[in-house]
Formats: structure tokens, sequence, C-alpha cells
């Protein structure tokens, strides 16, 4: 178990956001210890596109993210489960629109 | 017009010796982040090695290929700057092994990555093509290869007073090997011209990323290394051990 001074001690977390061609959107790709933005950058460079995965990368501390509590499911997404008219596969368009 | 074999047999002695050290990193890391940056670092080098090898055996036209000259010559043959063959760790460390220093790896790294940014820069306009499309491509990455190790040294110099210390006795220890560099060598004078342009810019970056480091720059005087004319350090022939061994047990093997 670490105690609280080795925490204190350590980087700061990064959450790593990695682009992979132009024009699609920047994904999700793992996190890392670092001490500054510009750092974590650096190595989000050397961890993550070694394998040519990326044209763009973002860091973002982990610490700035608000999430949802997991404990919340039910309350949260379960109400939309029975409204399949939300997706606009739902609905039949009239031949007369032609294509959309 | 062809740039001297000797002279391009040097830059890949270069690259192989310094990639190979930086390899011992492997899996020895201080952080995990770092320990696939240098890594990185390596294969960056050990890829620009093999490419200047088969440029030299193309070159030489005597029947040597990348693995011959890689793996098969004795230590007085290699031609790289002494700087890149030393441990990882100060003269007086007791064991270079267990004393492994990362302040030396990086005050290396940016000392050397320094001076060949500006050898790429000036080949890529090199009139033997093949030389100039090495220089193209290795030019991106000595970038970052600079970049990195010239972060980690500000950081280090600024950093806690035990980090500073290692880093200015690094400095303090490296910095005479770096007289090779400019030492007077006809074939390196026959490929870069007039390295006197090349030496006050890279006292410059040396100069500004030592400022901003808040370290000391040491005089550069004292006995001036010659590994480029074949005569290396004790610690070379236990690289070469470690590096070639497999590679003579087994000659020609594939996989």
């Amino acid at each position: 178990m670490s105690t609280s001074a080795s925490i204190a001690n350590e980087w700061p977390l990064w959450e790593v956001f990695v682009r992979s061609k132009q024009g699609i959107e920047h994904k999700h790709c793992g996190s890392l210890h670092a001490a500054d933005a510009q750092q974590a950058l650096h190595m989000a460079r050397d961890v993550y596109t070694r394998r040519q995965e990326g044209v763009s990368i973002w860091v973002i501390p982990s610490a700035a993210i608000t999430a949802s509590d997991p404990g919340d499911k039910d309350t949260l997404f379960e109400p939309a489960k029975d409204k399949v008219y939300r997706h606009p596969t739902f609905f039949v368009i009239p031949d007369e629109v032609g294509h959309m | 017009m062809n740039a001297s074999a000797e002279f391009v047999l040097h830059l890949a002695d270069n690259a192989l010796i310094l990639g190979q050290r930086n390899a011992e990193w492997c899996g020895h890391g201080p952080i995990l982040e770092e320990d696939l940056a240098l890594a990185n670092n390596s294969l960056d080098l050990i890829g620009q090695a093999r490419l200047l090898y088969q440029h030299v055996a193309e070159l030489r036209d005597d029947g040597s290929t990348e693995d011959s000259l890689a793996y098969f010559r004795d230590q007085q043959d290699f031609l790289n700057f002494t700087l890149l063959e030393l441990p990882h760790s100060t003269a007086l460390a007791p064991s270079a092994r267990a004393e492994r220093d990362y302040a030396i790896t990086i005050t290396r790294n940016f000392l050397f990555s320094a001076y060949m940014l500006l050898v790429w820069e000036q080949l890529q306009h090199h009139a033997d093509a093949q030389l100039a499309a090495i220089a193209v491509k290795s030019l991106k990455e000595v970038k970052y290869h600079l970049q990195h190790a010239a972060d980690w040294l500000v950081r280090f110099g600024d950093g806690t007073e035990e980090s500073h210390a290692r880093a200015q006795a690094a400095i303090d220890f490296l910095m005479p090997y770096t007289q090779e560099f400019w030492s007077e060598w006809p074939s390196a004078q026959a490929v870069l011209g007039d390295t006197t342009v090349l030496l006050s810019a890279w006292q410059t970056t040396v100069h500004e990323v030592l400022t901003q480091a808040g370290l000391q720059l040491p005089p550069s005087d004292g006995y001036v290394t010659q590994g480029r004319a074949g005569i290396h350090t004790e610690h070379m022939s236990y690289l070469l051990a470690e590096m070639q061994s497999l590679a003579r047990q087994h000659p020609g093997a594939t996989w």
C-alpha cells in the first residue's frame, strides 16, 4: 500500500488522446505519469505512437476529468433503453423523400 | 561524388556504438516511459547505422556487408568517437554496470545529438545522393533526440540538489571528450568542409541549454581522445564482446 506521503511525491497522472489520421477525432488510448504537460507529451509520443498510431497527441491532467459514478449507471443510462424511437433508423422514410 | 568510405564508416560506428550503449537501459530504465524512450533512441541509431554500413559496403565494393562491418571487425577497426563507448557512469564509479547513472546517459545524448544535428543538416545537401538521403531521414530523428536530452538536462540541472550535482558531474566528466568532434581530421574536413562554423553553432546550443539548466560550463581541455583513429578505451572491447558474440557463434544465422 502506498502511503499518502509517497502519493504526494509521485508525478501527476495524465490521460493521453491520440488522433490516428487527419480529420478523425482524438481517441483515448491510456494514461501515464509525468512532471508536467510538456513532459507528458514527450512520453506519450514514446509510449503510444511507436507504431505510427498517430498524427496528433493531446494530454489532459487526469485530475481535471469529472467522471460519472458507476453506481449511478442504472439511474443515468437505463431509462434510454426502451426509447428506440430516438434512433433515426426507427422511422420509415417515405419513398418521395429520396436519398437522405 | 561519393563521400569517403572512411568518414561514412565513422558515422556508422558512432550510431551503432551509441545505439548499443543506450540499449543497455532496455528493461532497466528509471521509469517505464524513459525505458521506452531510450529504446526508441537506440532503434533510431541502429537504423541509421544499418543504412550507413550498407552505403560503406557499396563504396568499398569489396564484398563487405552491414553484418560483416558491425559484427566481424575488431576494436581497432572501429572509428567511433571515444565519448560514445564510455559506460553510463563517471570515471571513478566502483562498478560501471552497477553504477549506471542516467545523468551521464542524458548528458552524452545531449552533447552528441547537438553535434549530429549540425552534421546531418550539412550532409542533407551533400553531392553523394545516398548519404544526403540518409541525412534527411536521420535529421528528423536527431531533432527529437536533442529535444529529449535537452529537456531532461534542464530538469536535472534545475531539479533537486542531487540531480543538479549529478548533472554537473556528468558534464564535467564528458566535456573533454567532445574535443574529438573538432580535432583535425582530413576525412571529416573533406566531407563537412570548414568545421569552425559548426563548432560555434554547437557551442551556442550547449551554452544555451546549460545556462537554462543552471549548470556550469567546464573547460574542455586536456587529452584529446582518438577513438575515430581506432584507439579506444578499455570499455570498448567489453561492449563489442557483448554485441558481437552471438553473430560470431552462429555466423550467418537468421530468424
